[in-house]
């Protein structure tokens, strides 16, 4: 309680009502552990929080594979996948400090309300030290939120919206993930020296603010390439069928429609431009093209033949040819027949990187673990050399512009990797303004 | 002024889909008095019969390719359809091409099949019940009819093409010197609903059975008192209804991928048409659906968005101004469903 | 006692016992024991039982009484929440502000929305309040009523939660920084450790717990009171009511409006548990939910909303918990070939398939407990008393 005094100020320490009554002591009996849920068994429990109802079940599923398997690694069955490439080797393939690792699971159903309680859950009642997962900002800040007070580490999953290390930052929080600064800043010249610099953008958004900072970012990245924003038109989150906002894009004078969509709208708005044959339109002379800056391999599947041609970025791809790649799609490939979709990836990567931070801290104290997360670079993860940053907990590694494929060979073939932007053109300053206006804080332990 | 004819097609595409949905929906609450809240569930597995026959039409047997490789390097299956390999690559590829058409001829069996089961194993016990009791059981129902969907096809939407000859967009407004392209697929399901709305008001007004069941509606007791097994034809009613909400999902399969919970995505919204039309009403269902389809349209139009977020609320926003100046809606009885 | 009849008393000190024991009851497996998964004994599962309850308890008030189905009662949920995360913003993370404003402003909200739905019955007043519900919803999933005014009220998909920038002007030094009552703290808790097992007494859910039996208290009142017999009056016949010269308006709106600043403290509670207050609460399967805790438990009678409340919560929150791995070892006793079939069928109830679990007990009970769970309960210990008061639901509106 005392970290307080330096954040409230001194302005208003006279203000104080009622607030003093002592707090019996009684009610403190869980200070005898030195931080939320110290591990003094044999074992350490690890909470997956991941939407397994609701529209992004199919990637909260993906992300539970991903995370049995870490898990197996971590014990040391298996082939170990990219504990091998990883370039710390602090794991041993004994558990994590020595005790074995254990999971939970549960289901945000991609709702604040849900995630928030299923991560109680792991953590009041099966002692989880840590949370990874997750599929959409929105439950990821409120997730992050609720780790910062309860003094466990999050591990964010999916999350693309600027704000998840940016005004929502948390201490405890850690993203792997891009955002949507990354892809705005990875598209944009891809999508200039494809379409040309002269080029006019309709953007659809979702409403929500996972659009909102998307769009922003996209918008910003590609006006500084010369591209001309002709109008950004906010979608309703419950559409299901964009044509009535895609018909007032024909007589626009647009060239390019950028969808700030994912999911199942994404699968929507794309299907219906295509419907409306955009794709075979000229404007201005030139082919009118679509973009959808964040692509999922699942929703790709999701559009199907519709993808094709059509541009946008992503975190990871599994046809990547690094060393870490590939020994993690073997080893995912050989236990569910199916190469892994980037979210997996993510939840993967987050879950060896937890566990080494833990072994190089030596505690799973959130406190010390986020230490050394904070500022630690490594390679070997895929992406190439990684950094995650100190001072907003995101991490910087090169980002994938990718392309639907045309004539796909088969279900998992739907996207090719047109370009890998290196990690050098995606950084920005912590002080950013599409990133200002949060604070870290101070890390919880819960003690 | 073609974006104005574009906006008012938009509206009464959404509206077709809306209207099909809430005419089966009163004809159930017409004939039975029961309000059915797993009619999304009729329309989802409707597109799912879309989905099922494009599958079972693409089933295809799989060969070993040793020069190619997969993602993990073992040798390539390759896939190659049934259809083709009997039929040959044009015949075969026509068929499972229009597979979507196809599936309206195929769902028939299955929607009377569900609806007849749904009616004579549940629904048949609550007709005596309270209102409130049949909405949660068909909901429960509806949830049971979802989740099964779920498990067997994934939560991820499944791309449903239509023909390759009606996916493209048509030409419309040659003459009248405007230049208007609209999906070729999305003017079949306009008048395919269309067709469906005549078919179904013929039917009650031109036959017997028909007639029947529009005197049950009326007045169920004293059609019993005349002999005419009522209930048998309410089965009947209950199936129609169910092949209609089936084919509304079967030709929607193309427009938007259809997913597990679709049916509940349009079940709040179908009901706030059939209430907004008039409880019992027929034609005020079919009215209020286009009605709403084309205001929906209208809102999402950046020129009649008159304040922002107009298009998230609009449905709703006329619902309340429609049942506050119109108590039973636009053509609803009195009496009905009012206690 | 209290007011009360002798069987009422004694159903008001089975709650109380209830809640008083319920650390204890919900945590009846040994925590090492191979049962210990089905525990519900956590502070957080625990405080969802008793504001669901004090939901459920509210919106009986006025659907088990009047008959007069409402589907946006999420709505003054939502709103509840969010009135109390913004006074933890403005004033601080004292509770009691919070929550006398999340009542207020619920009932504030549901004299206008009330006023204006009970214009019509029957299913044009459920459209009516699920259109509102509806249309609060995506104003505050979008926040539209912020951007309208070009400010942050609902902030949006995320959720409302408290900054550390914000206000906050009673807030001192030495403050806590988590919700609390006079610096008792909700999230503190005593951890008793007895042989086995381990009992868990939140200080949260004891707070809540309190509010649940004043709930119940106040719809035993309202149900035996002269206002209650008015109201089910309305529900029997709102034709013959109307005759008499009776005017039964002002009698459902002042249920409507009850059973709105129910609600709207069970979404005060929620956000004093957990300082954070998201749109998801008012959609319309929230308002669905609370229908469907209502005729779960039994609709009318006075214990049955709190025990839909908590059937369906404890299905929510252990069930979806239920993974694969889980059900393997439960059933690895068992032949492997016979063990995956068991797995394979579980699976489909479990897990991801909570929903599915969900929907079967719920078509099980409407089907064959048309009274709900404590119809259930009453043929268990046959106690058939057919004429009973708390009977209610069995009754059908005269036509």
């Amino acid at each position: 309680m005392t970290k307080n005094l330096t954040r409230r100020g001194v302005l208003k320490s006279g203000a104080v009502a009622g607030a003093g009554l002592a707090v019996p002591t009684i009610f403190t009996a869980s200070s005898a552990a030195a931080y939320t849920n110290e591990p003094t068994g044999s074992s350490v429990t690890l909470g997956f929080n991941v939407p397994q109802t609701g529209p992004y079940a199919e990637e909260g599923l993906d992300e539970l594979r991903a995370q049995e398997l870490a898990v197996e690694h971590l014990n040391g069955m298996g082939d170990g996948g990219m504990m091998n490439t990883f370039s710390s080797k602090a794991l041993k393939g004994n558990g994590i400090l020595g005790k074995k690792v254990e999971f939970v699971t549960g289901d945000t159903q991609t709702k604040s309300d849900a995630a928030r309680a299923s991560a109680k859950s792991m953590i009041e009642k099966d002692g989880a030290v840590m949370i990874n997962g997750g599929s959409s900002s929105g439950v990821a800040i409120a997730v992050q939120g609720l780790c910062q007070d309860a003094g466990v580490i999050f591990m964010a999953g999916l999350t693309h919206s600027n704000d998840t290390t940016g005004k929502d930052k948390k201490a405890n929080g850690f993203r792997h993930f891009f955002n949507g600064y990354m892809s705005g800043a990875a598209l944009a010249p891809v999508l200039s020296s494809a379409y040309g610099s002269d080029r006019n953008a309709y953007h659809l958004t979702a409403d929500y603010t996972w659009g909102w900072t998307q769009q922003e970012s996209i918008a910003a990245a590609t006006e500084a390439m010369g591209w001309n924003t002709v109008n950004n038109v906010l979608t309703p989150l419950a559409s299901t069928d964009f044509s009535s906002y895609i018909t007032p894009v024909l007589n626009s004078g647009a060239d390019v429609l950028v969808l700030n969509h994912y999911g199942g709208n994404m699968v929507n708005s794309l299907t219906n431009a295509i419907q409306f044959g955009l794709r075979d339109k000229v404007v201005n002379g030139k082919n009118f093209e679509i973009v959808v800056p964040l692509y999922s391999e699942l929703m790709a599947a999701g559009a199907g033949k519709n993808v094709e041609g059509v541009i946008g970025s992503m975190n990871w791809n599994w046809q990547l040819t690094d060393e870490g790649t590939k020994a993690f799609v073997k080893s995912f490939g050989e236990k569910y027949g199916r190469p892994p979709s980037n979210s997996a990836h993510t939840c993967y990567v987050q879950t060896i990187l937890y566990a080494d931070a833990c072994e190089r801290a030596g505690t799973f104290n959130p406190c010390g673990v986020g230490e050394a997360l904070e500022g630690f670079e490594f390679d070997g993860m895929g992406n190439g050399p990684t950094l995650y940053r100190a001072e907003d907990h995101q991490c910087f590694k090169d980002v994938l512009v990718m392309k639907g494929k045309e004539n796909p060979s088969n279900e998992y073939d739907t996207l090719q990797i047109l370009e890998v932007t290196p990690r050098a053109q995606v950084e920005y300053a912590p002080d950013h303004p599409m990133f200002a206006g949060g604070e870290l804080g101070a890390c919880n332990s819960g003690a | 002024m073609s974006e104005f004819i574009l906006q008012i097609l938009n509206g009464l595409d959404k509206g077709s889909a809306y209207a099909l949905i809430a005419l089966g929906l009163t004809l159930i609450f017409g004939t039975l008095g029961v309000v059915n809240f797993a009619h999304g569930a009729l329309f989802m597995i409707g597109a799912f019969c879309s989905v099922t026959l494009s599958r079972i039409l693409n089933a295809s047997y799989v060969t070993i390719d040793p020069t190619q490789k997969d993602f993990l390097g073992n040798p390539l299956k390759v896939k190659s359809s049934y259809m083709e390999s009997w039929f040959g690559p044009e015949v075969g590829g026509a068929i499972t091409d229009w597979s979507v058409p196809l599936a309206i001829l195929f769902s028939i069996p299955i929607m009377i099949v569900v609806g007849i089961a749904m009616e004579r194993g549940l629904i048949k016990h609550f007709y005596k019940r309270p209102h409130a009791d049949q909405i949660l059981v068909t909901f429960g129902l509806a949830i049971i009819l979802q989740e099964l969907v779920r498990g067997f096809y994934g939560a991820n939407p499944i791309q449903t093409p239509a023909p390759e000859a009606l996916s493209s967009v048509a030409q419309l407004g040659g003459s009248l010197g405007l230049e208007i392209v609209y999906p070729a697929w999305r003017m079949v399901y306009f008048f395919f609903s269309l067709a469906v709305i005549g078919g179904v008001f013929a039917f009650l007004r031109f036959t017997t059975f028909g007639m029947v069941v529009r005197a049950g509606m009326a007045d169920r007791e004293t059609v019993g008192l005349m002999g005419i097994n009522i209930d048998r034809r309410f089965t009947v009613m209950f199936a129609i209804a169910a092949v209609v909400a089936g084919w509304a999902g079967v030709m929607y399969a193309p427009i938007n991928a259809p997913n597990y919970h679709m049916g509940m995505d349009f079940l709040v919204l179908s009901f706030v048409v059939v209430v907004v039309g008039g409880m019992g009403s027929l034609p005020g269902a079919v009215a209020a659906g286009f009605l709403l389809g084309i205001l929906e349209s209208f809102a999402s139009w950046e020129r009649f968005k008159i304040f922002d977020g107009l298009d998230q609320i609009i449905i709703y926003l006329v619902a309340i101004i429609i049942l506050l100046t119109r108590p039973r809606g636009l053509m609803g009885k009195k009496g009905v469903m009012e206690d | 006692m209290l007011g009360l009849e002798k069987k009422d008393f004694n159903l008001l000190m089975v709650v109380v016992a209830l809640s008083l024991f319920a650390p204890l009851i919900l945590n009846i497996f040994p925590k090492e024991s191979a049962f210990a998964f089905f525990n519900g004994g956590y502070p957080d599962l625990m405080q969802r039982f008793a504001i669901f309850g004090i939901f459920a308890i509210g919106f009986n008030i006025l659907f088990g009484l009047t008959g007069y189905l409402s589907f946006g009662h999420a709505a003054f949920l939502g709103v509840g929440s969010y009135a109390a995360v913004w006074m933890f913003k403005l004033l601080g993370y004292n509770v009691l502000p919070g929550l006398i404003l999340s009542v207020v402003v619920a009932g504030l909200l549901s004299v206008v929305i009330g006023f204006v739905s009970l214009r019509r019955s029957g299913i044009y007043f459920s459209i009516l309040t699920l259109a509102f519900a509806q249309m609060m919803y995506s104003i505050a999933y979008s926040d539209l009523f912020g951007r309208w005014l070009g400010i942050t009220l609902t902030n949006g998909e995320t959720g409302l939660q408290v900054y550390n920038n914000d206000p906050q002007i009673l807030m001192g030094p030495d403050s806590s920084t988590v919700p609390h009552i006079f610096g008792l703290e909700m999230s503190s808790r005593l951890t008793l450790p007895v042989g086995p097992w381990e009992f868990v007494f939140p200080v949260g859910y004891y707070f809540c717990a309190i509010f649940l039996v004043i709930s119940f208290y106040l719809s035993i009142r309202i149900f035996r009171s002269p206002f209650g017999l008015m109201l089910r009056a309305v529900k029997s016949n709102n034709q013959r009511m109307t005759y008499t010269g009776l005017n039964p308006r002002p009698y459902t709106l002042a249920a409507f409006i009850i059973s709105g600043m129910y609600a709207g403290l069970a979404g005060g509670l929620l956000a004093s548990m957990d300082p954070l207050a998201g749109a998801e609460r008012m959609y319309w399967t929230e308002s669905g939910a609370v229908v469907i805790m209502t005729v779960l438990g039994g609709v009318g009678t006075l214990i049955g909303p709190v025990l839909g409340a908590g059937t369906i919560k404890y299905m929510e929150n252990i069930i979806s918990k239920m993974n694969e791995k889980l059900l393997h070892e439960w059933f690895s006793f068992l032949p492997e070939s016979l063990e995956k079939a068991m797995v394979w069928s579980a699976s489909w109830f479990t897990g991801e398939g909570w929903h599915m679990t969900q929907g079967v007990v719920f078509m099980l009970v409407i089907i064959f407990l048309p009274g709900g769970l404590v119809q259930g309960s009453n043929k268990l210990f046959g106690r058939r008393k057919r004429k009973s008061t708390d009977d209610a639901a069995t009754k059908q509106p005269a036509e």
